[in-house]
């Protein structure tokens, strides 16, 4: 196969504007007539149904959840990033662009990257108009603080509640359309299959989570904004739900996976407290702003944290790159903690954290500067843990928390089946290697408010006078009848396992061998081990209740069978990518002073995996990556 | 410690539910109380029983899917807390913990503690947004807004639409989480143009669905985002002033 | 572009359709309270004219029919507020049951384990309190106002009216309960209605709950003082 990802010609500053001038338009009077599918109602799926909604399409969204408000972008602490340079920093869209091109380490497109700082600003404008309460001045105008990987103030935000913020945005603007009756919503409506007709895809498969009736839709164009796949891990910052299925599902079905290796591990994490944790909370990058990482110079200290002086306190970031200190990004920043915690010098009961010190912040800015900058993710610290962090310095670890990879998608963010449009996380395009903070919620929104609308478009105007395949044909009704297998199978085993134990074995397999450090024969280790496990699975996992009626087992029996498959993905991309580039660190590929060490001469392309079947080695196919206007080079943050 | 809960299951709408008994055994003070349901659920599989269905997604008390009644209190016993947040510090060896849906004619139970707050977002649907067509949207910065108002619209815009507030109601009652939304958008510049069908429509939507407002309080010491009655108070006051105002006037001041 | 505004249509006077609203009902049942309140007031500090003695209040009871001077016809004024009264009672009557229909309606499971935090004693026996309340004033005014209460009675003389009635020990016991339990629904009430028209400013918020305490106990003591003045022989005849 060979992937064309569509980019415009032309200087990097005038291809979205000149692409769009060329898409084709569809006519006000004729958008009714084109049936759009949602799947997944975050940030960048409530945008994008909100939007095509207004707009006069008709619009079916659908989500798992029991409101579209529920989505996990909202637990999105931090901010977005925007290139207003509203501060005089020197700030602009190129200087946003070439961040977030050498932020992922220089594995990402830079047209697509391009395009996402343009629209950024026009991200904040539509947020503010509406009812976003971002955090102002005592002027009234919008006040920005810093993030990890940058050194301008370009992060708006809205307390520590700024992915909750903007999601109420999206959800209120999808909610409107509702009531208006443009968009149909789903809920309690989960995705278990795409359907593919003529090599275009024609609909999805849905179960009502409540009845559990399995229904087919069918439209002109399915876009697919279902989030990332970080509870391949088990344990990660993600919502319980979070799963891979949809995306999983149409790459079964011919979308290729693009880097699924890239997974990003967070640096601020209250680190695990015993075996039956569930999920891993994160706290804010932010707080790096104002709080110094440190642990003591010698291994095995077992001594309270006050009590270690301050020249036997290793603040191990600001001396290894003191340009950036505290705030380099976040995959040198999590790997550097899994250093000092490898060498024996991790803190609290079960040595797996490292400190995160406000007391020289307090000392220089007073208890209420912290408090009012911080005060709910103190308060939410100290609920978890017990201990207040005004006091003793917070414990942090990484934890996944989110996937660059993704199904592979064009310029038009268009999977490699045709009509089948990918956004938000659940795609690959935007941040290489590595994420940005605060980039996240603004990569949502732009494809959500500002790319999808149009690029659908250019792709529905061609089918100007066709009628959406019925749902009776062929296809729809041996998808449905496959997803209705797989649902008796899996509550006909009975076996003696829960889904949550496989889930978790299949967590610490990632974790040990596909996390921050990777090395070939720990992937190879995993790639033996994965296989046995999910047969384990098919033969003995016991899933009780029936189909009829909310079964939350046999949910997550269904998402944990398409997380067997795509770790085995990761892990083989994993094992492919020879160099070490961003979230992906093989210990193969280090430099002198164990930074990452990218093999551009080999690896400066996206691996892009195909379905082969069951059982089957994946193909893969390439895109290059050509850089213009970036120059490649390892990345410093010293 | 060693615990007993008293569930409330109940196998679908139409089942009349009761209250069941399980141990649960070797629980650790550091989990929180949704990883003790989980670990009793695992338990109950093993047993062959049907795992308790409760609703919870992010465990970071932001998304608002969890909440059930912990003996007699929405949420549990810790102030400001959602259900997730609760950690088992709270409890010592030996205590029954009494578990229940919420109960409201406007959250129609699904299963065992699982209730259908749909109803909330039928109330947004009718008004509880501004509106603004993407890419419309004059430069941020053109309308500043006095730090203190965006501060306290944020307090509004805090909630988390768990539903503690008809919950802890004791007439069912929606009014604090529709002030919430409402004042959020009605105290921003950007919300006044649909305040007041804002506030007629969205209380004209509520109550097909809630009980009325007495002013217990019940709902304000439930919420684990703390937003205040206060907002109630500008709720009322709008809503009668919607019915009257002169809305052809409505780009004066005052 | 499919442009949307929400909508609601009007079906009747702009009045009635607030009526048909919860939040209306509270509305006029906290206006309303507003005027029960004054009315408690005046007619409590009216009454304490009978420490002064049976000229005093007997004078008083005389003036209120002369209410408006010589500018309108003898007791048309007296009329005009008592009909206000009534109406005021009647609605906030019926907005209060009404409510309470619906309220129950809207939670018809109870809990097994409840422990309020905020909701007490007074807000949540509004209406049971209200209903005794309601059947107490019915009995009052049978008892001394139209003197078809038992007790030896004579229009026009509301001191040996007052002490006639409350010389029995059961009827001054059933004076005392119906007004605590009026102290109780105010101390809710005069919070309440604040609320209920929103009528809310950081600057006096605190001072809303002292108002309602303020008004429960004046009118409260001020009108079981009555009773007890009578048993105690602290007021009586001759």
């Amino acid at each position: 196969m060979q992937l064309d990802a569509k980019i415009p010609a032309g200087p990097i500053q005038d291809k979205w504007s000149n692409y769009r001038f060329d898409l084709k338009l569809v006519a006000p009077h004729n958008r009714r007539k084109f049936e759009v599918i949602v799947v997944g109602t975050g940030l960048a799926g409530a945008a994008a149904a909100a939007t095509m909604g207004a707009a006069g399409y008709h619009v079916k969204a659908f989500t798992y959840h029991d409101s579209t408000r529920r989505a996990h972008s909202i637990a999105a602490q931090g901010g977005i990033n925007a290139a207003k340079d509203y501060h005089g920093e020197g700030d602009s869209i190129y200087r946003l662009f070439y961040d977030t091109v050498k932020g992922g380490d220089y594995r990402s497109r830079e047209a697509n990257v391009y395009r996402l700082a343009e629209v950024s600003n026009a991200i904040i404008d539509q947020c503010v108009a509406q009812g976003v309460p971002f955090a102002r001045e005592y002027g009234g105008l919008l006040h920005n603080r810093s993030f990890g990987g940058a050194q301008v103030s370009r992060t708006f935000y809205a307390r520590g509640q700024t992915g909750q913020q903007l999601l109420l945005g999206s959800y209120q603007a999808l909610a409107k359309e509702v009531g208006a009756g443009t968009v149909e919503l789903h809920t309690h409506a989960e995705m278990l299959d795409l359907v593919v007709v003529d090599g275009r895809a024609a609909g999805i498969v849905v179960r009502d989570m409540e009845t559990g009736e399995i229904r087919t839709h069918s439209a002109h164009a399915v876009i697919l904004a279902t989030g990332g796949y970080s509870n391949a891990y088990y344990l990660s910052t993600n919502a319980m739900a979070c799963n891979g299925t949809a995306a999983w599902r149409a790459h079964r079905k011919g979308a290729l996976f693009a880097n699924p290796s890239f997974t990003q591990i967070h640096p601020t994490c209250i680190p695990a407290s015993d075996e039956s944790q569930s999920k891993l909370t994160l706290m804010s990058e932010s707080l790096r702003n104002d709080g110094r990482i440190w642990v003591s110079k010698a291994a095995g200290d077992g001594r309270a944290p006050g009590d270690i002086p301050e020249d036997e306190r290793d603040y191990y970031l600001e001396r290894r790159y003191p340009a950036f200190g505290n705030l380099t990004p976040r995959d040198v920043a999590s790997r550097a903690a899994k250093v000092v915690v490898d060498e024996g010098k991790g803190v609290g009961p079960l040595r797996n954290g490292v400190y995160l010190d406000f007391a020289e912040a307090i000392g220089r800015l007073g208890k209420d500067v912290i408090e009012a900058r911080y005060g709910n993710l103190f308060e939410m610290y100290e609920r978890i843990t017990g201990d207040d962090p005004y006091r003793t310095p917070m414990r942090i670890y990484p934890a996944p928390h989110y996937t660059m990879g993704g199904l592979w998608v064009d310029y038009d963010l268009m999977s490699t089946i045709p009509g089948l449009f990918v956004a938000g996380e659940a795609n690959f395009s935007d941040h290489g290697a590595n994420r940005l903070g605060a980039s996240a919620l603004m990569q949502g929104l732009a494809d959500g408010y500002f790319v999808l609308p149009y690029t659908v478009a250019g792709y529905l105007a061609g089918m100007l006078g066709e009628r959406p395949v019925p749902t009776d044909h062929p296809e729809f009704e041996k998808a449905a009848a496959e997803t209705r297998d797989r649902l008796a199978r899996l509550l006909a085993t009975n076996g003696s396992r829960t889904v949550d134990w496989f889930h978790r074995e299949l967590g610490k397999i990632m974790i040990e061998h596909c996390g921050m450090a990777r090395s070939e024969e720990g992937l190879r280790r995993a790639l033996a081990e994965i296989p046995p496990l999910r047969e384990e699975f098919h033969r003995d996992v016991r899933v009780l209740g029936d189909n009829e009626s909310l079964n939350q087992s046999l949910e997550k029996a269904g998402r944990v069978v398409d997380f067997f498959e795509l770790a085995e993905l990761m892990c083989r991309d994993a094992l492919y990518r020879e160099e070490s580039c961003g979230g992906h660190f093989r210990v193969e590929h280090q430099t002198p002073e164990g930074e990452a060490l990218r093999n551009d001469e080999d690896f400066s392309h996206v691996a892009a995996w195909g379905w082969e079947g069951e059982g089957a080695e994946p193909s893969l196919t390439k895109e290059e990556l050509e850089f213009e206007y970036v120059e490649l080079a390892q990345r410093s943050y010293k | 410690m060693d615990l007993t809960l008293r569930v409330w299951r109940q196998s679908g709408p139409g089942d009349k539910g009761r209250f069941e008994e399980y141990p649960a055994k070797g629980i650790d003070e550091h989990m929180s109380f949704l990883e003790m349901l989980d670990i009793v659920n695992e338990r109950l599989t093993l047993e062959g029983i049907e795992p308790i269905a409760f609703d919870h997604d992010c465990r970071e008390g932001i998304c608002g899917t969890c909440g059930v009644m912990v003996d007699g209190r929405p949420h549990g016993p810790w102030e400001g807390t959602a259900t997730c947040q609760l950690h088992m510090r709270a409890y010592s060896d030996g205590d029954t913990i009494t578990i229940e849906p919420w109960r409201a004619k406007g959250f129609p139970a699904i299963k065992d503690l699982v209730v259908d707050r749909r109803a909330f977002d039928r109330i947004i649907e009718s008004g509880g947004f501004i509106s603004v067509a993407a890419g419309s949207a004059p430069d941020a910065n053109n309308t500043p807004i006095p730090q203190e108002a965006a501060e306290f619209a944020m307090d509004a815009a805090a909630c988390i639409g768990c539903g503690a507030c008809v919950a802890a109601c004791p007439n069912g009652a929606a009014q604090l989480f529709v002030a919430a939304k409402y004042s959020h958008l009605s105290l921003l510049p950007q919300g006044q143009p649909e305040r007041w069908t804002r506030a007629e429509s969205m209380v004209d939507t509520m109550e097909l669905y809630f009980g009325s407002c007495s002013n217990h309080g019940e709902c304000e010491a439930a919420c684990p985002k703390n937003i205040s009655l206060d907002f109630i108070a500008l709720l009322n006051r709008d809503y009668l002033r919607s019915k009257w105002r002169n809305r052809r006037l409505a780009g004066q001041k005052g | 572009m499919t442009t949307t505004r929400p909508t609601v249509k009007r079906r009747r006077l702009w009045f009635l359709e607030f009526y048909r609203s919860a939040v209306g009902k509270k509305w006029v049942m906290a206006v309303t309270g507003i005027i029960l309140i004054g009315y408690l007031l005046a007619h409590m500090v009216g009454n304490l004219k009978m420490y002064l003695g049976p000229e005093s209040i007997n004078a008083y009871g005389e003036s209120l029919r002369d209410l408006g001077g010589h500018l309108v016809p003898r007791t048309h004024l007296l009329w005009i507020m008592r009909i206000g009264l009534v109406a005021a009672t009647a609605l906030h009557l019926h907005a209060a049951i009404t409510l309470t229909f619906l309220n129950w309606r809207s939670r018809p499971a109870r809990y097994d384990e409840r422990h309020y935090a905020a909701a007490n004693y007074a807000s949540r026996t509004m209406i049971y309190g209200g209903v005794i309340v309601a059947a107490f004033v019915v009995f009052h005014l049978m008892d001394l106002t139209w003197g078809s209460g038992g007790a030896e009675f004579a229009r026009g003389l509301p001191y040996e009216n007052i002490v006639h009635s409350f010389e029995r020990l059961p009827v001054a016991l059933f004076y005392i309960v119906a007004n605590l339990l009026l102290g109780v629904h105010l101390y809710h009430g005069a919070w309440s209605m604040f609320q209920s028209i929103g009528l809310n400013h950081p600057r006096f918020n605190q001072w809303r709950r002292w108002f309602a305490y303020g008004i429960a106990a004046v009118i409260t003591i001020g009108n079981v003082s009555f009773p007890i003045a009578v048993q105690a022989g602290i007021v009586h005849l001759g």
